[in-house]
């Protein structure tokens, strides 16, 4: 008896000797599946990382982006995530305030020099960080505003909403194009909110109270918003942009081909408007009132609540933070690089680069979304308010509804831990 | 009650087991699920516990209210007008929005309104889009099923023939069932669409460009026309074949009696044909009634309920709240009152087409 104890006893502890001599695995997830490009660097990185030290083996599982989220969350509820996740910025909250994550043990300095949008914040601590930004900016071209005869804006001297509206007049005027301004209405979901926000953020207003995060009464329908709902109706109800029925194949080509003036698009669409027109601009967001402003936080790494190693996923996403990997995936898909570093090592964002004019206006411009985990409610809802205000809705009870909406969801869960 | 069903009939209903288990687990089960989910708050992702709620959900979704309005006055005391001539009335949100006075209106909107004399009496909903989508909804079934009916059995007639090359048109008719809904909508939103869409292009070169290009699906008052078009267009041919399986159990002999009796091809089919068909009928009318009322995947591809929720509907509807706003509890009260309607619809459907003895 004795001896078996001791025996068994010798073969536990040469088990766990030789776990302990191994790699433990790590699992990750990751939304980026069936984009050849983007499998690469990641892979990459994780083949890197994996060779680098001894403790840890990162082993990836590729989703496509549109399943991404509901195949967390089902696995959530299954008690399955894994150790690393990809989260959307504005999403984080949600999941944070879920149980899904735990803050990422991450030293400060590490991120010292990221960009502000870069970095979830949820309760006063780091959930997650991304190794990139996007940004949105008025895309057109030199030659455009010539032949119009308007100022070109600057970082330091954007357009005032007068100034955008004319514009919009010269180039309706002017009748070389099917619409003066595409905002991109075919873009349904997460765009609305991205990128139409900070419109109604530069009025004054917002989608929700951020103060409190307890209402949106006075934010989504105040003065400021009501303003803004007007002007907003006004660009489809005067014919200035195509609405919600516009084609997508449009929003895609329709500044290439020469039939919208103005396009309000992300620096991913960026390298097909530089390839097509050398004298293409990118022109920082109007100033309504209240600052111009444009959205920010893509996807961004993060560990989850039920991963017993916290310490290797934030040793991976620290690993994953080098300028080279952030420059690796600029090049390489498009993206705006976290840090000032690696966006000189990039080809479109170095400094005097083509597409370096984004990571300005996201220096400068960026505003997160709300941070609150029922921002992805909020964000459905303020969707639809946009649409149908597009399309003719009255505008009061439109944002009244909006407004009634959100602040019976944000009741119904309790204020969602503010 | 001792049936032939369940007396020694072990191996029929192992047969039945891996059907039938299916049904329990996905369809059954869930259901009692929804029943019990829709008198709580429970969400598809949060750190709260779930509570029980009573009907809170139903009356979110079924509260209405009505208010009585006369028209603003200057102060002569003669009605104010609007642009357009018609009375200005005193806006809703003075009365919905936080007013002690009427408490019982809080948190409602204008559902539609109607005027007697000067004043207006406006109807409000507590869930003004959840009424759009009921409303949508019956409207598509009204037209759907009798004109997806009558169509599917006029195809059936077509190709029920001895004629060379049949099953080509029987193939032809059939295809739309086979592929995928979702891709049927998406080439229906080409077709449909303003920006040089098909349908457009050649409403304006057979009519020598007098038609003016319509936004079928961007305008209210097309846009659920437009779908329930496509809608039937897609569906009809399975209900061809039903028909037409109706269709061949029809005795040939009885053609014959009625032809050496002399009787004119309107006569054989409302006294032979239309007697035969008399339970493919009813299966027909109830499986359209069933399917309309479960209408989802058109609306999420072509339209998302819009423009101006002129086209939500019940199950859009329940998906968009369960899913996308994380509202599971809203969601399965919306399934249960999904399933009082259709079910209220099939019993009275059964009751109609009985066998009158």
């Amino acid at each position: 008896m004795k001896t078996m104890q001791i025996l068994s006893g010798a073969a536990l502890a040469a088990l766990l000797g030789s776990t302990a001599m191994a790699q433990t695995e790590l699992t990750m997830w990751y939304h980026g599946a069936g984009n050849q490009v983007e499998a690469d660097i990641i892979n990459q990185i994780i083949a890197d990382f994996n060779a680098s030290q001894s403790d840890w083996a990162v082993r990836i599982e590729s989703f496509p982006q549109i399943a991404y989220n509901d195949s967390v969350v089902a696995a959530a509820l299954a008690g399955n995530l894994p150790d690393i996740l990809d989260v959307d910025g504005p999403v984080m909250p949600n999941w944070a305030w879920a149980g899904y994550m735990q803050p990422l043990p991450l030293d400060a300095a590490v991120i010292a020099d990221f960009l502000p949008g870069t970095k979830g914040y949820w309760d006063g601590q780091l959930y997650s960080i991304g190794l990139w930004d996007a940004a949105v900016a008025l895309v057109t071209r030199q030659s455009t505003l010539d032949a119009l005869g308007l100022r070109r804006p600057t970082l330091d001297a954007p357009w005032t909403g007068d100034e955008f509206m004319a514009a919009l007049d010269a180039a309706k005027a002017s009748g070389d194009y099917e619409y003066a301004f595409d905002a991109g209405m075919a873009w349904t979901g997460e765009w609305y909110p991205y990128a139409f926000s900070p419109f109604l953020q530069s009025f004054g207003g917002d989608i929700v109270d951020r103060t409190t995060y307890a209402t949106a009464e006075g934010a989504l329908n105040g003065e400021a918003a009501m303003a803004f709902g007007e002007w907003w109706q006004g660009l489809f109800a005067n014919g200035y942009a195509p609405g919600t029925s516009q084609d997508p194949a449009a929003r895609d080509n329709g500044f290439i081909e020469g039939r919208y003036a103005f396009s309000w698009n992300g620096n991913w669409a960026a390298l097909g408007a530089l390839n097509t027109f050398e004298d293409t601009l990118f022109l920082p967001a109007p100033d309504f009132g209240n600052g111009p402003v444009i959205g920010a936080a893509s996807w961004q790494f993060g560990v989850s609540a039920t991963s017993a190693h916290p310490d290797g996923a934030a040793a991976f996403i620290e690993f994953a933070l080098q300028d080279e990997y952030l420059a690796a995936f600029s090049n390489g898909i498009g993206l705006i690089p976290a840090t000032a570093t690696a966006a000189a090592m990039t080809e479109n964002y170095a400094p005097g680069g083509p597409m370096a004019v984004f990571f300005d206006l996201t220096a400068a411009q960026a505003l997160v979304r709300p941070v609150t985990p029922g921002y992805v409610v909020q964000a459905k809802v303020f969707e639809k308010a946009l649409a149908d205000i597009a399309n003719g809705a009255d505008v009061a009870d439109a944002l009244d509804a909006a407004v009634d909406e959100i602040n019976t969801d944000i009741t119904r869960n309790g204020g969602y831990g503010h | 009650m001792a049936t032939k069903l369940t007396q020694s009939n072990g191996a029929g209903w192992a047969f039945a087991l891996p059907g039938f288990g299916l049904m329990v687990v996905f369809i059954i089960l869930p259901f009692f699920f929804a029943f019990a989910l829709s008198f709580t708050n429970q969400r598809l992702i949060s750190p709260n516990p779930t509570a029980y709620v009573g009907a809170a959900n139903y009356r979110q979704l079924l509260g209405v209210g009505t208010i009585t309005l006369d028209p603003l006055r200057d102060d002569a005391g003669a009605v104010q007008r609007a642009a357009d001539g018609s009375p200005a009335y005193p806006r809703l949100r003075e009365f919905t929005r936080a007013n002690p006075d009427y408490p019982q209106l809080d948190g409602m909107r204008e559902w539609f309104s109607f005027g007697r004399g000067e004043s207006r009496t406006f109807v409000l909903a507590r869930d003004v889009v959840f009424m759009k989508a009921i409303v949508n909804t019956v409207i598509f079934v009204l037209v759907v099923a009798p004109l997806q009916g009558a169509l599917a059995l006029g195809l059936a007639l077509l190709i029920n023939q001895r004629l060379r090359g049949i099953n080509l048109f029987r193939a032809i008719y059939f295809m739309p069932v086979v592929v995928s809904i979702v891709v049927v909508s998406l080439l229906w939103r080409f077709i449909y669409s303003a920006d040089g869409g098909l349908l457009n292009n050649m409403l304006t070169g057979l009519s020598f460009g007098l038609f003016t290009p319509v936004d079928w699906l961007g305008t209210p008052s097309t846009a659920l026309g437009s779908i329930i078009a496509m809608s039937i267009w897609q569906a009809v041919g399975f209900h061809m074949v039903i028909w037409l399986s109706g269709l061949q159990t029809i005795s040939p002999t009885l053609y014959e009696a009625a032809s050496i009796e002399g009787a004119t091809k309107w006569q054989t089919f409302r006294y032979v044909t239309w007697p035969g068909l008399r339970n493919t009928a009813v299966l027909v009318l109830i499986v359209i009634t069933m399917q309309a009322f479960a209408l989802f995947a058109q609306i999420d591809v072509m339209t998302k309920g819009g423009p101006l929720d002129s086209t939500q509907t019940i199950v859009f509807q329940a998906v968009d709240r369960g899913y996308g706003k994380q509202d599971i509890s809203g969601g399965s009260a919306i399934s249960v009152i999904l399933f009082c309607i259709v079910l209220t619809i099939s019993l009275i459907q059964r009751y109609l087409t009985r066998e009158r003895t």
